[in-house]
């Protein structure tokens, strides 16, 4: 069966940002703005942070709401994109009630976590894994 | 392409220019902030007057590198009337980066409380008069993210109460618990009418060459997750020195008349992480969260069972300066008047400083209470509490003269020799010997952190110093190199990694081309740059106050020769315009 990245532990989340900058490298590009996972406090450093990734569900809203079919399920859950077919509504945006699916601004089309687990080797402190499905 | 963002606050305008002529030369972060500010700054400029200008700058390795986290900001600080240089971290730096700029320029004023949004490629003056006099920077930092865009995404920079009223040591908060901390940055924010910047983005930047970045990036990603030193930074942080410097009889206690604490335990990094540690916190892109956040538990009065919970930040300095400085060993005592200066945002270094120099002044009579208006003395946090509450609202004149620094107040009441300060910025938290005190005298921000002699100190326990010019010109090097770190931006906590010949592979998978002797000798062309400023602001090495306290307390088990210090401040003199006379 496939595997999925897992949010494993959130209250050990530091809000270092590590995994979104590895996500983003893998292409070829710095920054975060290309991330699939996104870390962000909860009202405040105080607080801890909130670790937002696709959950790979098993039938997923985003792809149902694709007028193109441009998304495909994946195996183990969550979708694949098909950028020749994406038309860039945004509809699998508003889709995804935890907001897993992101924008790229440049090519006009989603970034969605694909669960290749690349984060995973970055984050410090073991909030994020992969688990089997 | 390198972008710098000008804005105009008088004029309520903004424009962008392709500065990659100074990134080519100077790299980025302070060596391009140096020139920028140069360019634009007015050399008799009051620093409160719409003359001065603030430059934030950033560098090659922000948003490529881990811990390349920090922001340096430049202005001409009103606590010395000369160069002013802050560093921070939190979002800051990555924020930047990612609106697209490597640098941003505020000159002007503006004439009623502004606070800018910086994202999207344009610049937003939005009214902040609703914002102004907000009693805690907390409050303000909350109906900011809750009104602005970019969460996850931004940072969220503000002055406090005491930036608003032009303490001349008020500090910038960004992300809560993160400062541009020294020298007054927030009294300059305070006089511009500028309550705050948020700044957000997305940008991408590409790699030269992917394959070697990787590479790179891999290998200061496994040392600084595996390094013995950043492990201490994680595990205690910067409070471990709090023991260590106790135990050798170097941390500066009740306006530095002692050099440990009785119970300096209590106030302790390994006690505080045991007893009261509720979270660690990182900066973006840095994995060693040495963010630490006590969980303060505290009783309303006469209300049972009501409490409330304040995450106080705790580092080393503001432990020194708001807990041994003043003769505090009470843990919760000691946390509240560090959440207090955070609240009004002041600089907690300059504010316990000040307030350890006025406690002794008050016992020695040269103040009474009719200037304090309250009890100080060593230990007595309420009468503290309170204190800090008059220097930001300046309620007499004292308390006027003391929001100017402590070299000001001491001008004015007496007791200069013990009066801590050097360059006119309040003394760090090191104690050590000649290696520390000359870093506070020769370096360009008077800070512990301009060359770290306190860490030469440590190195020289129990053994003969060198020769003054011999220890001049290590901290010069030092210094030097500093420079570079200062613009790449990396924070100074990964100095173990960030060593010449990686620095220079990691620039090349940008491609950026220096060799380790390449940078060695810009890192001297920043520094002297720098100091060229200094100078022509008017720093005078030769007109350097020591104050006759550093002399007669023990650093380390011994006392240092003022004939010492000057032969070293003598040769650093010369050294310094030997330097300038090259081109
Ligand atoms: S790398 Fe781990 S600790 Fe850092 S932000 Fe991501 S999930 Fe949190």
């Amino acid at each position: 069966m496939g595997k999925r990245l897992a949010v494993l532990d959130a209250e050990r989340c530091v809000g270092c940002q590590m995994c979104m900058f590895a996500c983003n490298r893998r292409f070829s590009s710095g920054g975060y703005s290309k991330s699939a996972i996104h870390v962000r406090s909860v009202g405040g450093f105080e607080k801890g942070f909130t670790v937002v990734v696709c959950r790979a569900c098993e039938d997923p809203p985003c792809a149902k709401a694709c007028p193109t079919n441009a998304l495909r399920r994946r195996v183990g859950g969550g979708v694949i994109l098909d950028p020749s077919r994406c038309i860039g509504c945004e509809r699998c945006v508003d889709a995804c009630v935890i907001g897993a699916v992101s924008w790229d601004e440049e090519k006009n089309k989603p970034v969605v976590c694909v669960h290749c687990g690349y984060c995973t080797r970055y984050c410090p402190y073991n909030v994020i894994g992969l688990e089997e499905v | 392409m390198w972008n710098v963002l000008y804005v105009d606050l008088s004029k309520r305008d903004f424009w962008v220019e392709d500065r990659q002529d100074l990134f080519d030369r100077w790299l980025g972060g302070i060596g391009v902030a140096i020139q920028l500010f140069r360019e634009e700054i007015k050399l008799d400029a009051d620093p409160l007057s719409p003359d001065n200008v603030v430059v934030f700058a950033v560098g090659p390795l922000t948003c490529l590198y881990p811990m390349a986290s920090k922001t340096v900001a430049i202005f001409k600080s009103p606590l010395t009337g000369n160069l002013g240089e802050s560093h921070a971290g939190g979002r800051s730096a990555v924020a930047i980066r990612m609106a697209g700029y490597g640098a941003i320029v505020i000159k002007g004023a503006s004439d009623m409380p502004v606070y800018l949004t910086i994202g999207d490629g344009t610049v937003r003056f939005r009214d902040a008069s609703t914002l102004w006099g907000i009693r805690s920077t907390v409050t303000v930092g909350r109906i900011l993210r809750e009104r602005e865009y970019g969460r996850g995404l931004r940072t969220i920079m503000r002055i406090g109460r005491a930036g608003e009223n032009l303490v001349r040591y008020a500090c910038v908060v960004t992300e809560t618990y993160r400062h541009f901390g020294r020298l007054g940055l927030g009294a300059v924010f305070g006089s511009k009418k500028l309550k705050a910047l948020v700044i957000y983005g997305r940008e991408s930047i590409p790699v030269k060459e992917p394959r070697l970045y990787r590479k790179v990036y891999d290998e200061i990603y496994d040392l600084a997750v595996k390094s013995e030193l950043m492990k201490k930074y994680h595990d205690i942080g910067t409070s471990m020195n709090v023991n260590m410097l106790n135990a050798i009889k170097g941390l500066p206690t009740m306006n530095l008349r002692y050099s440990s604490l009785d119970k300096a335990e209590l106030i302790s990094g390994e006690y505080l992480a045991e007893n009261r540690l509720g979270r660690r916190v990182a900066c973006s892109h840095c994995p060693i969260a040495c963010i630490h956040l006590a969980a303060l538990r505290e009783p309303y009065e006469g209300e049972p069972y009501f409490y409330k919970t304040t995450y106080v930040s705790y580092d080393y300095e503001p432990i020194y300066a708001l807990g041994s400085m003043l003769g505090i060993s009470d843990t919760d005592g000691m946390l509240r008047l560090l959440d207090s200066v955070e609240i009004y945002g002041l600089d907690a270094m300059s504010t316990g400083v000040a307030l350890a120099w006025a406690t002794e002044a008050y016992e020695k009579g040269l103040i009474t209470v009719n200037d304090t208006l309250v009890e100080l003395r060593w230990g007595y946090v309420e009468g503290y509490l309170q204190a800090v509450r008059y220097i930001v609202d300046q309620v007499n004149q004292f308390y006027r003269d003391l929001s100017l620094g402590v070299d000001h107040a001491s001008r004015i009441y007496g007791g200069e020799d013990y009066a801590l300060a050097f360059g006119g910025n309040e003394m760090p938290g090191y104690s050590t010997g000649y290696g520390a005190y000359l870093t506070y005298l020769t370096g360009a921000r008077h800070s512990h952190l301009d060359s770290a002699g306190y860490s030469l100190d440590e190195k020289l326990l129990g053994k003969e110093y060198p020769p003054p010019e011999h220890l001049i010109d290590r901290l010069v090097e030092e210094e030097a190199w500093r420079q570079i770190l200062s613009s790449l931006v990396v924070c100074f906590f990964a100095r173990g990694i960030y060593i010449a010949d990686r620095v220079a592979e990691a620039l090349k998978a940008l491609g950026i081309n220096h060799t380790r002797d390449t940078l060695i000798d810009l890192g001297f062309k920043i520094y002297r740059e720098k100091y060229k400023v200094k100078l022509d602001l008017g720093f005078r090495i030769d007109s350097l106050r020591i104050p006759r306290r550093i002399l007669e307390t023990e650093c380390c088990g011994r006392s240092m020769d003022e004939t010492y210090l000057k032969a070293a401040l003598k040769y650093f003199e010369e050294k310094v315009k030997g330097m300038l006379s090259e081109t």
